[in-house]
């Protein structure tokens, strides 16, 4: 495409959009402390994440992705984020976490990571100089900022909100890099996904029962 | 009849796990998952045979693919699935009852050994998928199913130590597992950019029939993504933190399966990704990354060994050095290399199998996992204590068991393709190892029981194994010291497998 007509800009923006709140919402779910408010938040990122295969699913008149759109927004912005407030709404008691590192620490971390991304995701942005490739960087940012929530937070319930960071970081770069899988494996994923954060709630409930809480220091039994 | 033999491995664990789900867990039932795990082994004796007279066949629009690779995994899969399916009455009559007193009534305790009559046989079905799968993206999602059906089943204790290892267990894997998601991704990207269509743009033959067409740069992250992400579930460093504590932690015939079978299916893939590596980066990437993975896990497995006192956490971090000695010939690399590891990854799973599902006896039997309580079983249980031994000479390589052959190929492969230095390392390791893990099994086993008041104070423990019980694991360790003398029946299945991964 040499030309690049009007509307086509207008997505472009709009993607932009998009993806700069699915990263700012990664970045303050960083920054606070209380599990619920990390689940709204969670919301948040999915519906944008939704955003953005609705506005690519347009550019490249790819109406598959509508469809996978509506699913990804249901599973991400609704589903997913409804069944952890629930488990966080059981026991006031497991909503503030205590992270290993400090806000500003965490914060430094991440800004330091946002470039990182930008780095190594240059090969792939080499790929395909669109602006959907531009923004790919932005779901790296992602996944090792739920990485760096999974390895700094000892609360089960804020593991798994790391766990769904990382997981719509790379859902963002299916989108990004090469306008989502195959259906059947996105359904596939999309299915497994959902699995995993009912057996890590039930072992959550499980955890608070056998321990009292759902701290993750009191998990120091087994070692060498 | 090809798509049959292609979809019964599938069906009939489901099969098994769905007349669980309806009956219960009862006496008439019990034996079900068995009947489903030897379904599966005939399945994949005659798909051995398929795939060797008339190559590999794919159904479903090439979803599900039989090469010779997946035909040998399966034989595994059969094999292992039907030993620890057998043990599996005993170990739950011998610690289920115990365990229902102490937490649940006896309702939890049904509901407790259906969920896992259900788990194991849908853990096997899971596993024959991501054997049988044609593509990476059915294979990721058959390999996170195993995580999925497994966490319970390492949790099935219900203590604190239980769900410890099955909390890290999920997060872990399903961590390390959406690594290797991130990388297939990224080789969808590439492939796409490439021209492949949405469909073979994940296909094993179609990208390294196109591997000259994909983007170097893109594929080398996306290479060292999934073999960082596959190996986590094969136990692998950096990613192997849950392998001791949910290997110590599951019952027994659950560890056997992990151990012998899960690990295995985790590692094919690495395998199979590391085939597509190659064709377009050449050897040298895949390689470098695979020493770094195949040393460092033995390293820590090695130094590990030598403090252990926990004789399950033992066999766990045994199967971490096996795992990484494999990860190393797979870095070597060369047709006998891969043909040596193939050997390896079936006699250490039917080795290892048998001594998970003999601890678990030896659990019953002594009340206690540490090494330093269990002494001179030798004397007081010989049969336990001689099928346990075995399995041990056999996991340390002795000859005649195949380890002893296939270490020995390694050793040779290793040295004949240049990497003298690298494999010195390894085997040094393996030595370190060996010297720990003997020097554990002489404590528990050999000794004079008349002079010990640990063992005086316990009170009698029920007698000797049942024949029932003790021929299938008796039979298991003959079979691993038949293929050490002969590699008979497998041979040039796994010579024709070794080319699936081959440089």
């Amino acid at each position: 495409m040499t030309t690049m007509s009007t509307p086509a800009n207008g997505a472009s923006e709009l993607l932009d959009l998009a993806a700069g709140v699915f990263l700012l919402a990664a970045v303050a779910i960083l920054w606070l402390r209380d599990v619920a408010a990390q689940t709204r938040l969670l919301a948040v990122q999915g519906s944008a994440l939704a955003a953005m295969a609705v506005v690519l699913g347009a550019e490249q008149a790819h109406p598959e992705l509508y469809a996978v759109a509506a699913g990804v927004g249901l599973l991400r912005a609704v589903v997913l984020p409804a069944l952890l407030r629930r488990a966080v709404n059981a026991r006031a008691a497991d909503r503030e976490t205590r992270p290993l590192l400090n806000v500003g620490a965490s914060l430094l971390t991440a800004a330091a990571l946002v470039l990182l991304a930008y780095a190594v995701a240059q090969p792939l942005v080499r790929l395909e100089a669109t602006a959907a490739a531009r923004a790919l960087s932005v779901g790296l940012s992602v996944v090792l900022i739920g990485l760096l929530v999974l390895v700094t937070r000892r609360n089960a319930l804020a593991q798994v909100v790391g766990f769904l960071l990382l997981d719509n970081g790379i859902t963002a770069i299916a989108f990004l890099a090469a306008a989502g899988v195959p259906l059947l494996v996105e359904l596939g994923v999309s299915f497994d996904l959902l699995l995993v954060v009912l057996v890590l709630r039930v072992l959550t409930t499980r955890m608070r029962a056998v321990f009292g809480s759902a701290d993750l220091d009191d998990l120091r039994e087994l070692r060498d | 009849m090809t798509a049959l033999m292609l979809l019964v491995p599938l069906a009939a664990p489901l099969l098994a796990a769905l007349v669980y789900a309806v009956f219960g867990w009862r006496r008439a039932t019990a034996h079900a998952g068995t009947a489903g795990a030897a379904l599966v082994l005939a399945d994949a004796i005659a798909l051995a045979v398929r795939v060797m007279r008339r190559g590999s066949a794919e159904i479903l629009g090439g979803w599900l693919r039989a090469d010779p690779l997946a035909a040998f995994m399966l034989l595994g899969i059969g094999t292992i699935g039907l030993l620890a399916c057998a043990a599996s009455p005993a170990y739950l009559a011998a610690h289920g009852n115990a365990h229902d007193g102490q937490r649940q009534g006896a309702r939890e305790g049904a509901g407790a050994t259906r969920r896992y009559g259900m788990l194991v046989s849908g853990f096997l079905a899971a596993m024959a998928t991501a054997v049988l799968a044609g593509n990476l993206g059915l294979a990721w999602i058959a390999i996170e199913a195993t995580t999925i059906v497994t966490a319970f089943l390492v949790g099935h204790a219900g203590t604190r130590q239980a769900l410890e290892a099955a909390w890290k267990y999920t997060v872990i894997c399903s961590v390390g597992i959406a690594l290797a998601l991130l990388g297939i991704i990224v080789l969808y990207a590439a492939a796409r950019h490439a021209g492949l269509g949405e469909s073979s743009a994940l296909e094993y033959t179609a990208l390294i029939n196109h591997a000259r067409t994909l983007d170097p740069a893109v594929t080398r992250m996306a290479v060292a993504l999934m073999i960082l992400g596959f190996g986590a579930k094969a136990g692998l460093v950096p990613l192997h933190a849950w392998l001791p504590d949910a290997h110590s932690q599951a019952p027994a015939p659950v560890s056997a399966l992990m151990s012998g079978v899960l690990l295995p299916v985790a590692f094919s893939q690495v395998l199979r990704v590391t085939a597509i590596g190659n064709a377009v980066l050449g050897t040298g990437f895949t390689r470098t990354l695979l020493l770094i993975m195949g040393l460092g896990s033995l390293a820590l497995a090695a130094l590990l060994l030598i403090a252990q006192r926990d004789y399950k956490r033992m066999l766990a971090y045994s199967t971490m050095e096996h795992m990484g000695l494999i990860t190393v010939g797979a870095a070597i690399g060369t047709r006998l290399a891969l043909a040596a590891i193939l050997l390896h990854i079936a006699g250490h799973g039917l080795a290892k199998a048998v001594a998970f599902i003999t601890s678990g006896h030896i659990l019953s039997a002594e009340g206690t996992t540490r090494i330093d309580q269990v002494k001179a079983l030798g004397a007081r249980q010989p049969v336990l204590a001689g099928i346990f031994g075995c399995a041990l000479l056999a996991l340390l390589g002795f000859p005649p068991f195949s380890l002893f052959a296939s270490e020995l190929a390694l050793a040779r492969s290793g040295f004949a393709a240049h990497l003298g230095w690298p494999t010195a390392a390894a085997f040094a390791l393996v030595l370190l190892a060996f010297a720990a893990l003997a020097a554990h099994a002489a404590r528990m086993l050999l000794g004079d029981p008349d002079h010990d008041p640990v063992v005086d104070a316990r009170p009698a423990a029920p007698g000797v194994l049942g024949l029932i019980t003790r021929t299938p694991l008796i039979t298991a360790l003959v079979a691993v010291a038949v293929l050490g003398i002969t590699a008979w029946p497998i041979s040039s299945l796994i010579n024709t497998a070794a080319q699936t991964g081959h440089r």
